[in-house]
Parts: C-alpha cells; sequence; structure tokens
C-alpha cells in the first residue's frame, strides 16, 4: 500500500514545476508580437514535428482517457477495448482529410473549422452552428478532466465534507491553469505536453512490465477477467466480443474516430503545425499513442486480478470506476512512483484542457464576436476576447463539476460525441466537396442534432437505474426489430440520418433554385503548403470573410499561380 | 467549385490526387471487422488473439500512412 504523504509531495511538487513551465512558456519561441490570434490561438502555426507529436498526442490522450478506458475493461471486458481501433482509424482519418484543412487555413488564415465553412459556403449560419455545436460539445470534455483530476485526489485521501473543501484543489489546480494559458496561449499545453507524456510513458512500460510479473503473468490476468464476467448476471460482459455488441462496437469506433478529428482542439493542434510534411509525418507517430493507450486499457483488467474494489461515487449510490487505476497503482507501487503516476494523470489533464479552452474560446472569437459584435475587430482584439474566453470556459468546466452532479458532465460528454459527428457534412466532405447546397447543411445539422436526442433521450442503463441518457448503444429492438439484442452506436445513426436529409434538401433547393452562396476557396488552396507565395506574412490583419478581399486574393491567386 | 475551375491551372491539383491515397482506406476498414479477431485462440504471450491482434493493426496503420506519405510528397 502506498503513502499518501509521500504520494501527495510528490504530485505536488511535479504539478508546480509544471506551472511554472506554463508561465514560461510565454517566453518559448517568442513571437516579435503576442498579440495576435495566431500567436495566442495557434502558437505562431510554427509547430515542428517534435512539437506536434507531444501536442497532438497530450491533446487526443486525455486524462479522462486514461482513467475511463481502464475503467471500462474493468466493468465491461472486451467492449472497452474499441479505443484501440477507434484510435488506429483516426490517423488515415486525418491525412485524408485535415491536411487539406490545414492547407486551406494556411492559405486564408483561418483559426477555427467554423471560419473554414464560412468562406467555403458563404453561409454565417451555417458557421454559426457549427462554432455553437463545437463549443457545447467542447465544455463537458474539460469538465470530465476534472473528473481524471479528481479519481486520483480521491485515491490519496485528499477528500473533505464540505462541497468547498472536497474540490478546493481542483479549483486551484483550475485557477493556475487559467492563469498560464491566458499568458502562453497554446504555447502553455505544447510546453507541459512534453513532461506529461514523458511521465505518462514511464509510468506504462514500468506499469505492463512490473505488474503481469507481480500478478503471475498476463495469462493469469485474462483468466481473472474471464472468471469475473462469467460470474457476473450482466448478458453483454466478457474477455471477448459476442453476436449482441459487435455492431456497437464497430460503430462506436468509426463514429468516436470521425468524432474526434471534428472537435475543435483536435483541430486546434494540427493547425499549429508548420507544414503538410509534419502533420503527415506525424500520422506515422501518434499510433505510438494507440499502442499506449491499448496498454492502458489493459490496466483495468490488472485491477481485477489484484482484486481492486473501486471507492465509492459522490453521491454514494455506487462505485466509482475512475477510480480502479489509481487505486491499482496505489496498492501495487511505492508510494514516490504511484505519486509520479498521479501526477502523470493529473498533468495528463492539463494540457488538453488548455488546448480545448483555447479551442473553444477561438470559435467564440472568430465566429461569435467578429461575426456578430464587432465586425472590425484588430487581431489584437481578437486575442484579447480570446483569452478572456477561455477563462470563461475554464470557470463555467468547473462550476460544472463542483456545483452538479460529475455524472452530467459524462451525460454531457456522451451527448457531445454525437452532437460534433453533426458537423461531419460541412466540415470533412466540405473539405472535399461544395456540391451540398448551404441550406441542405443546415437542414441535414437539424434533423441529426434531433435524431440523436431522441435516441440518446430513449437509452435506459439498467446499471444506475436511469431512465434516459444511460449511455450510446441503441436496442435494434426500438428500431422496431422485435426480439433483436444487438445494439448500435447513436451518433452515427445520426449522421446517417444527417447525410441523407442534406442530400435530399440539397436536391430540392438546386431543383427549386434556390440562391446557394459562392465558394470563398479555390481548388488549389487545398494544397497550399509553407512558403506558398499567396499567404501574406502573419502580422498583417486579414479578413477573409470579407468577400470583397476574398475576390481580390482569388484575382492575386490567379496570377501568382 | 466549379466557376472556379475554369481557368485554374490543372497541375496544382495533381498533389493530392495520387491514387495511393486510396491505401489509406486499408487502416480504416481491417480494424472494424470483428469477425476477424473476436477469438481467444492463438494466444501470443497469453493474450487472446482479440487484444494482440488489434494492438498489431497499429502497424498496419503505421505502415500505411509511411507508405503513402512517402510515394506521395513532393519531389524538391
Amino acid at each position: 500500500m502506498g503513502d499518501h504523504v509521500t504520494e501527495i509531495v510528490v504530485f505536488t511538487l511535479l504539478f508546480l514545476l509544471v506551472s511554472g513551465m506554463g508561465f514560461v512558456a510565454a517566453r518559448w519561441r517568442a513571437p516579435s508580437d503576442m498579440a495576435h490570434l495566431d500567436e495566442w490561438g495557434l502558437g505562431g502555426r510554427s509547430f515542428g514535428g517534435w512539437i506536434t507529436w507531444f501536442l497532438v498526442g497530450g491533446d487526443l490522450y486525455t486524462a479522462y482517457t486514461f482513467v475511463a478506458v481502464p475503467a471500462l475493461l474493468f466493468g465491461a471486458g472486451a467492449a472497452g477495448f474499441f479505443a484501440v481501433p477507434y484510435t488506429i482509424i483516426i490517423y488515415p482519418l486525418v491525412f485524408l482529410v485535415l491536411v487539406r484543412l490545414w492547407s486551406v487555413s494556411h492559405r486564408h488564415g483561418f483559426v477555427t473549422p467554423a471560419d473554414f465553412v464560412r468562406s467555403r459556403f458563404q453561409s454565417p449560419t451555417l458557421a454559426l452552428l457549427i462554432a455553437i455545436t463545437g463549443i457545447v460539445a467542447t465544455m463537458p470534455y474539460i469538465a470530465l478532466q476534472l473528473v481524471g483530476i479528481e479519481a486520483v485526489l480521491k485515491t490519496m485521501g485528499v477528500t473533505g465534507e464540505s462541497t468547498i473543501a472536497r474540490h478546493l484543489p481542483i479549483i486551484i489546480a483550475f485557477a493556475i491553469l487559467a492563469a498560464y494559458t491566458y499568458q502562453s496561449g497554446l504555447r502553455a499545453p505544447a510546453l507541459i505536453a512534453f513532461v506529461k507524456d514523458t511521465l505518462i510513458y514511464i509510468v506504462i512500460i514500468v506499469a505492463v512490465l512490473y505488474l503481469p510479473y507481480k500478478l503471475g503473468g498476463w495469462g493469469d490476468i485474462f483468466a481473472a477477467a474471464d472468471a469475473k464476467f462469467d460470474a457476473s448476471p450482466s448478458p453483454n460482459d466478457g474477455v471477448l466480443l459476442n453476436a449482441n455488441n459487435q455492431i456497437q462496437y464497430m460503430t462506436l469506433a468509426l463514429g468516436s474516430a470521425l468524432a474526434l478529428f471534428l472537435y475543435p482542439h483536435s483541430i486546434t493542434g494540427v493547425l499549429a503545425s508548420r507544414n503538410r510534411d509534419v502533420i503527415k509525418r506525424n500520422m506515422s507517430a501518434l499510433p505510438a499513442y494507440s499502442l499506449l493507450l491499448g496498454l492502458i486499457a489493459l490496466l483495468g483488467y490488472m485491477a481485477i486480478a489484484a482484486g481492486v474494489k473501486p471507492l465509492p461515487n459522490a453521491a454514494g449510490t455506487g462505485a466509482d470506476s475512475n477510480t480502479v487505476v489509481p487505486l491499482l497503482f496505489d496498492q501495487q507501487f511505492p508510494g514516490w512512483f504511484a505519486g509520479i503516476a498521479f501526477a502523470a494523470i493529473g498533468i495528463g489533464a492539463l494540457v488538453p484542457a488548455a488546448i480545448m479552452s483555447i479551442a473553444a474560446a477561438n470559435l467564440f472569437t472568430r465566429n461569435i464576436y467578429k461575426e456578430y459584435l464587432r465586425k472590425d475587430a484588430s487581431p489584437a482584439q481578437e486575442a484579447n476576447v480570446s483569452k478572456i474566453a477561455s477563462l470563461v470556459v475554464k470557470v463555467g468546466a468547473v462550476a460544472c463539476i463542483v456545483f452538479l452532479d460529475p455524472q452530467f458532465s459524462i451525460d454531457l460528454q456522451l451527448i457531445g460525441g454525437v452532437i460534433i459527428l453533426q458537423t461531419l457534412p460541412s466540415v470533412a466532405l466540405g473539405i472535399y466537396t461544395r456540391w451540398f447546397h448551404r441550406g441542405g447543411l443546415i437542414a441535414g445539422w437539424a434533423a441529426g442534432m434531433l435524431v440523436g436526442f431522441l435516441m440518446l433521450y430513449q437509452i435506459p442503463n439498467a446499471a444506475t437505474g436511469r431512465a434516459h441518457f444511460g449511455g450510446s448503444a441503441f436496442p435494434f429492438s426500438k428500431f422496431g426489430f422485435e426480439g433483436s439484442t444487438k445494439t448500435i452506436y447513436v451518433g452515427l445513426v445520426a449522421v446517417v440520418v444527417n447525410l441523407l436529409v442534406a442530400v435530399l434538401v440539397t436536391l430540392a433547393l438546386r431543383a427549386g433554385k434556390v440562391a446557394d452562396g459562392g465558394d470563398g476557396t479555390e481548388p488549389d488552396d487545398y494544397f497550399a503548403d509553407e512558403g506558398d507565395p499567396r499567404v501574406k506574412p502573419i502580422p498583417l490583419a486579414r479578413t477573409p470573410e470579407d468577400d470583397e478581399v476574398a475576390e481580390d486574393e482569388a484575382a492575386e491567386g490567379r496570377r501568382t499561380a | 467549385m466549379t466557376e472556379h475551375e475554369a481557368g485554374r491551372p490543372a497541375v496544382a491539383r495533381a498533389k493530392d490526387k495520387s491514387p495511393w491515397n486510396w491505401l489509406l482506406f486499408v487502416p480504416i476498414v481491417i480494424p472494424l471487422i470483428t469477425p476477424l479477431f473476436n477469438r481467444d485462440e492463438p494466444r501470443l504471450f497469453g493474450f487472446p488473439t482479440f487484444y494482440w491482434l488489434q494492438l498489431a493493426f497499429i502497424l498496419i496503420g503505421v505502415g500505411t500512412t509511411t507508405l503513402v506519405y512517402q510515394m506521395t510528397k513532393k519531389r524538391r
């Protein structure tokens, strides 16, 4: 059993080290002028291969993932392993889609996916919908990072009686995070990601070598898991998938991958790279994290073999399965090493939380503030608004955790994955084709959102006794397949409905000769690379949304091409 | 899109049009075919097939993206 005092000391020291780095980051690769959204919000679009690897890795594989995925395996077995195929298929998808998004954004100075949609479909309304979807989907994701930190704090015995006492450590942690994100922007998480990922890799390599040795080998670990699932009354757990949950497994892996690269924070990480080659090379290097995640997932089975009993949840109604990995470390490692492991998870929450809040703030600034509130905002004003918006977003996330049941954030994040998928036709397909009518995309978005919500609302959860929003696995029997016990991921069904509606409404609007917007982008914008002669240097204020300027640029592009 | 295509040089479009890109669908599709890997035997280092084979798919992903990158990158 680890010694809590040693754990807390190691955890605190590492946390303070990282906080110091966060503030120093403002001077790291410092630009001549920080008062520009490209600098604060995208790190000057200058990150090379290594920084991008740490930044995007630290961004996609969050603390919540590290805590929740093994908890899923602990609870349900094979079904939780969807995280592995999910993080394999995301990289070819990024290769196909986000590299082109990088080019067109580099060429036009886009900061957010909604900026792209605004220009591509000439529709401020569609851009606003994309921006709001992004902000709403990101907020609960930030809150969940706090759930990751709380699982660690709870294991170290840092709890209190009153609401405020219990939450004081994460309020302080988030206040520090908010301060250095405000000052350093995207440079802070980029620099901290080096420490976070180094710690995570060390902890996991030690864990997967040492723990199986201590627990009797992998054969015994899988046997223990098998025995647990055999004994449980639930029909859908087990070390392998069964006839009921294979479709769910496939659709959840695919849907989650499509959702992940549409999240604003993933796009922020990718847009901060220096050139196309940096992104493409990273698609071969980032899967190292998928291997790491696969091994982390198996910590759930190690916890079964080690006989870990999860701590009770805050409401006192059941077990908090998110505590299984921290408890496993606490039981099996000496205090100082458990402290390092906990710091890895805690710091692991800060990197994505910072990037997510920056991404949400950029969406607000570019697509709401500048579009509707102050059309003539200068780049310096944009940077300022974004900094303040990032603070507001973090206060909101902390408030969600302190004043609401954390389960609420988990539900919201579940919904978040489904709704962010509804931006797929406009953003991901929009990168390849301008075929859709802007009205068709808006109608498809609305239909997808409606279907997604209705389906999620009808899903009960037997384990927690809830009647609605109990999960993302929709039973086939509710489609009218009587007696079927198969399930499917809601998000994928909703996005198929979205696409169908978008196609039908597009055809209808074309037939009715309803005016569509133009296209502010050029076909070869999608291949522009670093050093493109048409890209103006960053410090010049650019307003690509402005039709007149866009036309001038298009004309200029024709001359230089 | 069409109104802008007129008068554009076709050369610039060619770079990402490589047929090599279609290879990227291999690592997107294979990890989703559950019948391929949803079994216990053969085991590897005590891991059921379900686990080691899916981890091995990571190599397919890495191999494919590396190959496509090498085959499509600009000759300088």
